[in-house]
């Protein structure tokens, strides 16, 4: 539910959702930013620059020359979200997924760690039905949950320096995957070959929040000559 | 028809930038934009153009440039030093926020910004630049917009719109703030912080460390002490937001910030306070004002009003 809405600034608010991070709590997040991508896109309010879903809360931004924050709130509160129903705007992705060892660089520290074999591990991994929570920090980078318990696990004491575009990485019950090489303290246990962003794409980013990502395995060979279209 | 200008010397950070690339920060795309809004609005009336037309921005040290092509009206906003290279050989000292002509064969040398970091350098009708999602915004990190999302490099091309003139050179007379006083509103972790350190913050002065660029800028001075949690579940970033990561030093996060972040925020820059911040430059000392909601719309009124 949506507990509290505060001022981030003169062109900002904040939609809090309460502290809980679970899919429920998310998906009433993301209920409020497909409601408020429906209202810029059919001009029911002006003056929206961004909309921006996490875990729990949605951060809007605005023009102030166009709309103040009090008139954005008061077109949140005046509505009763459980009587409005929005078309589905989300989607089942399918991302190939190699855990080859050369790119699996974490899968023996989380063999030591969680007592169980990679394969295990793998396959613990590929049967999780997975929900976008959110996507950003940079282009297109999606953030999953939930891993089962089993798997969960701290981030890197030293974060690496580089890590290659297209690895996927664990950290607690979340799941990532790096879609540009950047520096990062995730377990890395594999790397997908697909393209999750294109800025030349009618959507730049493949995934949404809201979605399900489903892994799918690749041996190494299908993974060096997989194609993106 | 195919007249240009030759990158003779890139600068150190030259984009094409705009007002910001909207509406796509929920898929991790931040919008960029010009770091200081009103010299860049300023750098397109300078020839006339429509607020919203991409500029080129530098920063310190900007590029040098040669024409090749037909005589065109150009500007250079902000507090910059420049100089105009005729053809002939003759070396004309430019005048920053008046607009000019040059000739083929001149060659225009921005030599450096003077106690500030941003310029802007615009051209009658616009440059030809590739739009991306509706913005000529480059966010060089993710190669994201004209000049395929990079800086300009040396030899690099500068095409424009129109090569002909239909617009009287112009100057534009404006103050710039330059005080040290940046306003700010509390942040949505600002009861995170210690009463010694929300009291620390806005009283002690804080230094502009040299790690900043357009993604953000680091301070030095008196540690703030976080005594709830070092850590938040990951939110959105708005511009301006002031986070303060484990080690107590704040972080402003500016027109390139990452979309959303785990570091608790103190404060907020208000914006008709913000291009004044991007100005500043390493070692400067900055100190930060509390202000309210109704403060920071009446401080935005008269901010808009300049444009």
């Amino acid at each position: 539910m949506l507990k509290k809405i505060s001022n981030i600034g003169d062109c900002g608010i904040a939609c809090d959702f309460g502290d809980e991070v679970s899919k429920k709590t998310n998906k009433e997040v993301i209920k409020l930013f497909n409601f408020i991508q429906d209202s810029v896109n059919n001009k029911k309010i002006k003056g929206i620059l961004n909309y921006t879903p996490s875990y729990n809360k949605l951060i809007i931004n605005f023009d102030l020359e166009e709309v103040r924050s009090q008139e954005i709130i008061e077109f949140i509160q005046d509505r009763d979200f459980s009587k409005i129903i929005l078309p589905e705007h989300n989607k089942t992705v399918e991302v190939p997924i190699s855990y080859d060892e050369e790119f699996a660089l974490d899968i023996k520290r989380l063999e030591e760690k969680t007592k169980l074999s990679f394969k295990e591990i793998a396959n613990e991994h590929l049967s999780t039905d997975f929900f976008v929570y959110m996507i950003g920090f940079v282009p297109g980078q999606p953030f999953l949950g939930d891993l089962n318990k089993n798997l969960n696990h701290d981030r890197l004491d030293t974060p690496r320096v580089k890590i290659d575009k297209g690895s996927v990485g664990i950290v607690e019950k979340f799941c990532t995957i790096y879609t540009f090489e950047s520096p990062g303290g995730w377990n890395i246990i594999g790397r997908t070959p697909l393209n999750l962003f294109n800025i030349d794409n009618k959507y730049p980013s493949l995934l949404s929040p809201g979605d399900t990502v489903k892994f799918k395995f690749l041996t190494k060979k299908e993974f060096l000559s997989f194609k993106n279209e | 028809m195919n007249s240009f200008f030759k990158v003779l010397r890139p600068g150190i950070n030259s984009t094409f930038q705009d007002l910001g690339r909207f509406g796509l920060q929920h898929l991790g795309i931040v919008a960029s934009g010009c770091m200081d809004r009103l010299l860049f609005c300023n750098s397109n009336k300078l020839v006339g153009n429509n607020l919203s037309e991409g500029a080129l921005e530098f920063a310190y040290q900007g590029p040098l440039l040669e024409l090749s092509g037909e005589k065109v009206l150009v500007g250079v906003s902000g507090n910059v030093n420049f100089n105009i290279e005729k053809k002939s050989g003759e070396l004309i000292q430019g005048t920053p926020n008046e607009s000019f002509i040059v000739s083929n064969g001149d060659k225009i040398d921005i030599l450096s910004t003077i106690n500030s970091v941003y310029g802007y350098f615009s051209i009658f009708g616009g440059f030809n630049l590739k739009e991306i999602k509706g913005s000529s915004s480059t966010l060089v990190k993710a190669k994201i917009g004209p000049n395929s999302g990079n800086k300009l490099k040396i030899e690099d091309k500068i095409f424009y719109k129109k090569s002909y003139i239909k617009e009287k050179t112009k100057k534009i007379k404006f103050i710039i703030h330059n005080d040290n006083i940046i306003r700010v509103m509390k942040g949505l972790q600002f009861d995170y912080f210690s009463k010694k350190s929300q009291e620390d913050f806005f009283s002690k002065e804080y230094k502009v460390s040299n790690l900043t660029d357009r993604m953000g800028m680091r301070l030095e001075g008196e540690k703030l002490e976080n005594i709830v949690s070092k850590n938040i579940k990951s939110e959105g970033i708005t511009k301006g937001s002031i986070q303060i990561p484990g080690d107590g030093k704040p972080i402003i996060l500016l027109s390139d910030h990452p979309t959303i972040g785990g570091y608790p925020k103190i404060g907020n820059v208000i914006t008709a306070d913000y291009d004044k911040l991007v100005q500043k430059t390493p070692n400067t000392l900055i100190k930060f004002k509390l202000v309210d909601l109704p403060i920071a719309e009446i401080a935005f009124r008269e901010y808009v009003c300049q444009f």
